[in-house]
């Protein structure tokens, strides 16, 4: 149950009935933030051991109001969201929904009081259908039996209602990950969502998914519901909402009307100083000689089918190769079996004219091949061993880290606190756990620990998703210095500017082929992009 | 309003806690049993110190419980090495069989050989017999994917069931055959006093020779955990086998060396019960002692740390002794067992305390996974 905590002596009580007062940033932008206030946070502080994880942080969101949350990995707006959502309580500030002060003891007391949310990573079961997952949970009081089909009518229904095209039987299993976003936005606007929270709703969408997403977030907001938008990429968070709360280092920084913003200034704001989003532009140079090549490679993917065809490509020490493409069609299985983590059917590799085994990931390394893995967490890192651990990962088997035959703690945390340093990763110490770290800190140690083996060949696969402004410009940084010092990189990417903001030239894949690859100077994206969806 | 139990982890365990703790665990125990005891008409006080004297004071009390503590050691050792790397070797018992085996024929066949070395043979032999039963899960496990646990465990009883044909249903080399005696009452051969292990003995206590090796073997696996590129790739492998594979480490040749490693250790566990104590092949015996299955727990209380394996098996040891000396009409076998479950039961529900805070909140909400968020934006 959701208590209504009687507020007499406070000042701040709103009315109960009656329009909420005109916010003073709505009055400076006439046309948005239509409605009477949705959600009103003041002041929420949340503490954890050793951290502020929100400070004082306050933000309003009015009924039909596309209200966006940005912030960088590490600001705050997890921690916020589950103080809205109830699965946090508050140390200090309060909560307003409608006008009314609520405490929510647990996310059905958020839910009863018409907050939802939809979660970065989907909470559905997949073996279950569409229907039965939009009510899985959701008790209907009435009735005691449970009748698969009259469900799959009502759900049907409310996908028409509320225009969310989806099959009510189909099994989520057989679903892309765009439709499994709809079936839980569906979900919550089934039970009734007045507020919905999205946490990173486009980092699983491809950009076509997007904005069918954009749109639907439009139609709610047109519909009188709140949305609040949580993302820390510049560009959606100026194409869908209305308002914009920048969260920093646990603070709420500001409100600002989209209308009156540009993505460098809330760049600014979010980083906390002014950066410039051209700023690692690499400059083209000569390139040098042949360092990575692959004649004829082909390989099958996980579930056997072939996803790597007759693969030739060459990468010359000093270049960044782009590999672009819509996520599936080879890219990552390229970037396995150069780096020895799947083996090949077909053709060969060859560093610095030396033939790579196959599926041989030692042999790779020992022949200087770094790579750093688009599933960060789970195969780049070793969770729950130390920073200073997880920078030995690839060169324990050397001298460097050993005192006679028994590792050195010494010598390992030495080199880890000059990473550190050299790297800017913010983190307490070498002994850190490095799940500890925000992303964009863990992909910092990554590729310090790749780059300091002093590889021939760098791979890089979707080497900035999900990092903030600053941990991407960072990382972009490095490698094109990368390259400068006479690495080939292979870049992966999903993302069309940063191919086109650091490759030397392009190659397109599509359905485990390459093809085209073409000079970045003389590529278009309108080229390009018909090249990726295998229109050219 | 409701209070509701809030557990958080905590972000560093501090030092004094983590010995606390244990201390702390298996005094609650004794107090529970103690209450078990009050209830089944036994004076707690009496009993703990019979316990105590038959133990450690009465005479011959400690040999005893070393000569228990022993297999103990090697066992315990067996799974806490093999569980590091969270490869589940449930086969210590079956692989202690087969050490058992193979120390036997080892002592036998070379029975006129010099003292040092036909000991040293023993103990080879065993370690090599237990590594070679414990490849057959790790082969399974590394190249087809089976599960260890259950390949391990079965081949618990594949060995107990050839051990026992040695000796009952067959005229193998291991089975006395010579006397119409032993024929009668199959029995195995018993090996030369050559083949006997010595043990140091100050006074009236006898401390196996097992024992020192296996508290030898405690260190040399303490350290390779430790401080040596093999236990480090031990310790990214446990965590995360995807990054070990990435870093350049053979996963499959390292599922193979630890099973290898922890079965030779439950083979010596054999080479000792044939050197140390027994001196003949006893199927029966071996069986009926468990100790593969005691060393699973004994590994657990001493959260895999190779030297706390020492110390429980030691407890451990002492407990079986006691409950040995202790069973009788008014005393019955299961008591010491639950004592055993109850040690555990409060070991293991200890180290929650140690690692996670636990508290009472005015209705918090703890539904899985938040509360060990720690405020990092780990996912975000």
């Amino acid at each position: 149950m959701t208590d209504s905590v009687p507020d007499a002596g406070n000042d701040q009580a709103a009315p109960v009935a009656g329009p909420a007062p005109a916010s003073v940033l709505s009055a400076n932008a006439p046309g948005t933030a239509p409605g009477a206030l949705a959600v009103e946070a003041i002041d929420m502080t949340k503490r954890f051991p050793g951290v502020v994880a929100n400070d004082h942080v306050s933000f309003e969101a009015a009924e039909g109001e596309v209200h966006a949350l940005l912030g960088e990995n590490g600001a705050g707006k997890t921690t916020l969201c589950n103080l809205l959502m109830g699965l946090y309580r508050p140390d200090e500030g309060k909560l307003l929904i409608g006008g009314r002060a609520v405490r929510f003891h647990s996310p059905k007391d958020a839910q009863n009081a018409g907050i939802f949310m939809v979660h970065q990573h989907l909470r559905l079961v997949e073996s279950m259908t569409v229907a039965e997952n939009v009510v899985l949970g959701w008790s209907t009081p009435r009735r005691l039996r449970f009748s698969p089909r009259s469900v799959e009518k009502a759900v049907a229904e409310a996908a028409e209602r509320f225009q969310m095209p989806v099959d009510p039987k189909a099994r989520i299993w057989q679903l892309s990950l765009g439709e499994r976003q709809r079936v839980e936005i569906l979900k919550a606007l089934y039970r009734g969502a007045k507020i919905l929270i999205l946490d990173e709703p486009t980092t699983v969408l491809t950009p076509q998914e997007a904005d069918q997403l954009f749109s639907s977030i439009r139609d709610m907001a047109a519909a009188g519901r709140t949305v609040i938008f949580i993302s820390h990429k510049l560009p959606e968070v100026l194409a869908v909402s209305n308002r914009v709360t920048i969260l920093r280092q646990g603070h709420s920084i500001t409100t600002v009307p989209t209308a009156g913003t540009d993505a460098d200034h809330l760049a600014g704001l979010m980083v906390g100083h002014e950066v410039s989003l051209e700023a690692a532009t690499k400059l083209p140079d000569e390139p040098g000689p042949v360092v990575l090549e692959l004649a004829g490679v082909s390989a099958r993917g996980d579930l056997g089918t072939d996803a790597l065809k007759d693969v030739t490509l060459a990468v010359c020490a000093g270049e960044i190769l782009g590999i672009a493409g819509v996520a599936g069609n080879g890219q990552r299985e390229l970037a396995e079996v150069i780096t020895g983590l799947r083996a090949t059917t077909g053709g060969q590799i060859s560093v610095g004219g030396t033939r790579l085994p196959t599926g041989d990931p030692r042999a790779a390394i020992d022949l200087g091949v770094a790579y750093v893995p688009e599933d960060r967490m789970g195969t780049g890192i070793s969770p729950n061993l130390s920073i200073a651990e997880n920078l030995m990962l690839k060169s324990y088997r050397g001298k460097t880290m050993r005192s006679g035959p028994v590792l050195s703690t010494r010598k390992a945390n030495a080199n880890a606190k000059e990473m550190i340093a050299r790297f800017d990763v913010r983190a307490p110490g070498p002994r850190t756990l490095i799940r500890q770290l925000s992303g964009g800190n863990i992909q910092k140690v990554l590729l310090a620990r790749e780059l300091s083996s002093d590889p021939r060949v760098l791979v890089a696969a979707s080497p900035t998703r999900g990092l903030d402004v600053g941990a991407t410009q960072y990382v972009r940084q490095v490698l094109a210095e990368t390259a400068k010092h006479g690495v080939a990189v292979l870049m992966v990417s999903e993302d069309l500017d940063e191919i086109f903001e650091l490759s030397d030239r392009i190659a397109v894949f599509y359905n485990g082929r390459v093809v085209g690859i073409v000079s970045a100077a003389d590529a278009n994206r309108q080229q390009i992009g018909l090249m990726m969806a295998g229109a050219a | 309003m409701t209070r509701l139990l809030h557990i958080e982890r905590r972000l560093d365990t501090p030092r004094w806690l983590k010995l606390a703790v244990p201390l702390a665990s298996i005094l609650l125990a004794a107090i529970i049993v103690g209450i078990l005891l009050a209830a089944t008409g036994h004076n707690p006080i009496s009993t703990y110190h019979q316990m105590y004297s038959a133990s450690v004071t009465a005479d011959g009390a400690l040999t005893s419980t070393f000569v228990y503590a022993t297999p103990m050691l090697f066992t315990g050792l067996c799974a806490a090495f093999a569980f590091r790397m969270r490869t589940w070797n449930i086969g210590g018992e079956g692989q202690l069989y087969m050490g058992a085996v193979g120390a036997s024929a080892t002592g036998l066949v070379l029975g006129n050989w010099p003292r040092p070395l036909l000991i040293i043979a023993m103990v080879v032999g065993g370690a090599l017999a237990g590594m070679l039963w414990a490849t057959i899960p790790a082969l399974l496990r590394a190249y087809l994917r089976t599960n260890e646990i259950l390949t391990s465990l079965m081949l618990n009883y594949v060995a107990g069931f050839f051990m026992y044909y040695l000796i009952y249903d067959s005229s193998s080399y291991w089975r006395d055959l010579t006397t119409p005696g032993a024929t009668v009452f199959p029995t195995g051969k018993t090996l030369s006093p050559n083949a006997t292990w010595p043990g140091i003995t100050i006074g009236s206590f006898t401390l196996p020779m097992g024992f020192v090796l296996g508290v030898g073997l405690a260190v040399g696996l303490l350290v390779l955990i430790r401080s040596t590129r093999y236990g480090f790739e031990m310790r990214v492998m446990g965590d995360s086998p995807q990054a070990a594979n990435y870093s350049g480490i053979r996963t499959k040749r390292k599922i193979l060396s630890v099973m290898a490693i922890s079965g030779g250790v439950a083979g010596i566990a054999g080479s000792s019960q044939i050197g140390d104590f027994g001196h003949v092949l006893d199927p029966r015996g071996l069986q009926q002692a468990q100790y593969g299955y005691t060393g699973i727990v004994v590994a657990a209380l001493a959260l895999y740390n190779p030297l706390a394996v020492v110390l429980v098996s030691l407890l451990i040891g002492g407990l079986t002794n006691a409950g040995f000396a202790l069973e009788g009409p008014s005393f019955p076998t299961g008591l010491v067992g639950t004592m055993e479950g109850i040690i555990l039961f409060t070991v293991l529900g200890g180290e929650i305390l140690a690692r996670y805070r636990i508290g009472l909140r005015h209705r918090a909400i703890a539904p899985a996974g938040t509360s060990a968020t720690l405020g990092t934006e780990a996912s975000s």
